[in-house]
């Protein structure tokens, strides 16, 4: 079987840099899988500016932010990037299978990270009665359809839960010349960081419900309108404080959680509550020359944690493959 | 008079209070750094905003490139700024941050791309 020194699952913020700070750090075979057709991962649909405050000390998009890495991992040729591939098996021998337009590959990897990112919490997840009509998106999923795909999912919209995401589409849709005409919070503050309740919701005059929930979707073929009421300190309906919102679409920000099948496949000690596994310093696994870094790890809030840790992860396997006998 | 403000020139937001006299902020407290005062001033003389967005490509590999205002423009100018946006059209590949649109508005900043689109 083929055998490789690193390679590195996902080529997102994690990946890309766990590639730059492992060949710094003498690294010198390393193939980089991503599953899409380009580098960057859940950058490249976060247009907004926020990025790179910390790390570059400049405020970058999200692309901006990608494509400075992207740039260097393409002119070292040490790195191989294998794009459209994606893993669909993985042993704890650390024994990997990917698929790509027209081929299989089995290969195993002596030091392998896994940068695998995370997924959002569904609707089904934070269970809302009522029907399954179309027009309910997980708001990423909204932010690839307008900024990736050019589309515009809906007009008038309805976000539940103030996630970061949620606050940033409610911006991105009102820009887009859609109405937001909520964001409903069962908690008593934002789910997102503050500078995004500012600059996303009172910027435009979107109206936040904190200690509200929603009660029910309504619509047959298409949403139709949703009911809302305010919660108590058990987050329980106070009687008489219903009410209806008219919309066609519905986002649901309620949360991400990291995307670790493929280690769990490979029997990585997991986490049950938090679907990362378990770990007893950053981003190491129970199994030797096994890491996992950026948001499948834990979920961060900005992406120059990301880089900054996933970088360290780089470097422990580098480290790790110098001592191999 | 005084104001409370959410800074957000930084993923922290500090709580800002500004002390404001004919319109001017003589006095910025709460603030981790300087870049606090500067927001307090700014936001209250004379608010602005980076504004990012994409624009339709014609023949290119990515149906959308991603653009932004490489500077903060005016709050009040962000919506007219949009539907100015939109009527552009990209049909040339671009490099990351090449400069679509010189002087923008006449707001002295530029519209650039935020993404290589071959």
């Amino acid at each position: 079987m083929i055998s490789r020194d690193l390679v590195i699952v996902g080529g997102g913020p994690a990946g890309l840099a766990a590639a730059l700070a492992a060949y710094e750090n003498g690294v010198k075979d390393i193939l980089l899988l991503e599953r899409d057709q380009y580098l960057g991962g859940i950058l490249n649909q976060c247009i907004h500016p926020g990025f790179g405050l910390q790390y570059f000390k400049a405020e970058l998009t999200g692309p901006q932010y990608a494509e400075r890495f992207i740039q260097k991992i393409n002119h070292i040729k040490e790195i191989e990037v294998s794009l459209k591939s994606l893993v669909v098996h993985l042993t704890k021998e650390k024994a990997l299978t990917y698929i790509k337009p027209g081929a299989m590959q089995t290969l195993t990897a002596k030091a392998l990270i896994m940068g695998t990112g995370c997924r959002e919490r569904t609707r089904e997840m934070i269970q809302i009665p009522g029907t399954r009509p179309a027009g309910i998106f997980p708001a990423g999923l909204a932010q690839k359809l307008i900024n990736i795909e050019g589309l515009l999912p809906g007009r008038e919209v309805v976000i539940i839960g103030s996630g970061d995401i949620g606050l940033i589409m409610a911006r991105r849709f009102t820009l887009e010349g859609a109405q937001v005409k909520a964001v409903i919070e069962i908690q008593k503050e934002s789910r997102g960081l503050i500078r995004n309740v500012v600059q996303c919701l009172d910027d435009f005059n979107l109206p936040l419900y904190l200690r509200h929930k929603i009660l029910k979707i309504h619509g047959k073929d298409r949403v139709e309108k949703v009911t809302v009421a305010e919660v108590d300190d058990k987050l329980q309906e106070i009687p008489g404080t219903r009410f209806e919102l008219a919309c066609d679409t519905v986002l649901i920000s309620v949360g991400l959680i990291p995307e670790n099948e493929l280690i769990e496949m490979a029997g990585v000690a997991m986490d049950e509550k938090t679907n990362s596994p378990e770990s007893s310093e950053l981003s190491t696994t129970s199994i030797p020359g096994l890491w996992v870094c950026g948001n499948a790890y834990k979920i961060y809030d900005v992406v120059d944690g990301v880089t900054r840790d996933s970088a360290q992860a780089g470097k422990l396997a580098a480290e790790y493959l110098r001592n191999l006998p | 008079m005084i104001k409370k403000l959410t800074c957000i020139a930084c993923p922290q937001g500090c709580p800002l209070i500004a002390e404001i006299g004919q319109g001017r902020v003589s006095k910025v407290s709460g603030n981790k750094c300087p870049k606090g005062e500067e927001y307090a001033k700014q936001e209250i003389e004379n608010p602005q905003r980076v504004l990012t967005s994409t624009i339709l490509t014609q023949g290119l590999a990515l149906k959308m490139a991603p653009v932004r205002t490489n500077k903060p423009i005016p709050k009040n100018k962000i919506l007219e700024a949009m539907s100015e946006i939109k009527k552009l059209r990209l049909n040339r590949p671009v490099k990351v941050d090449e400069v679509i649109i010189e002087n923008f508005m006449e707001l002295g900043v530029d519209l650039i791309t935020t993404r290589t689109v071959d």
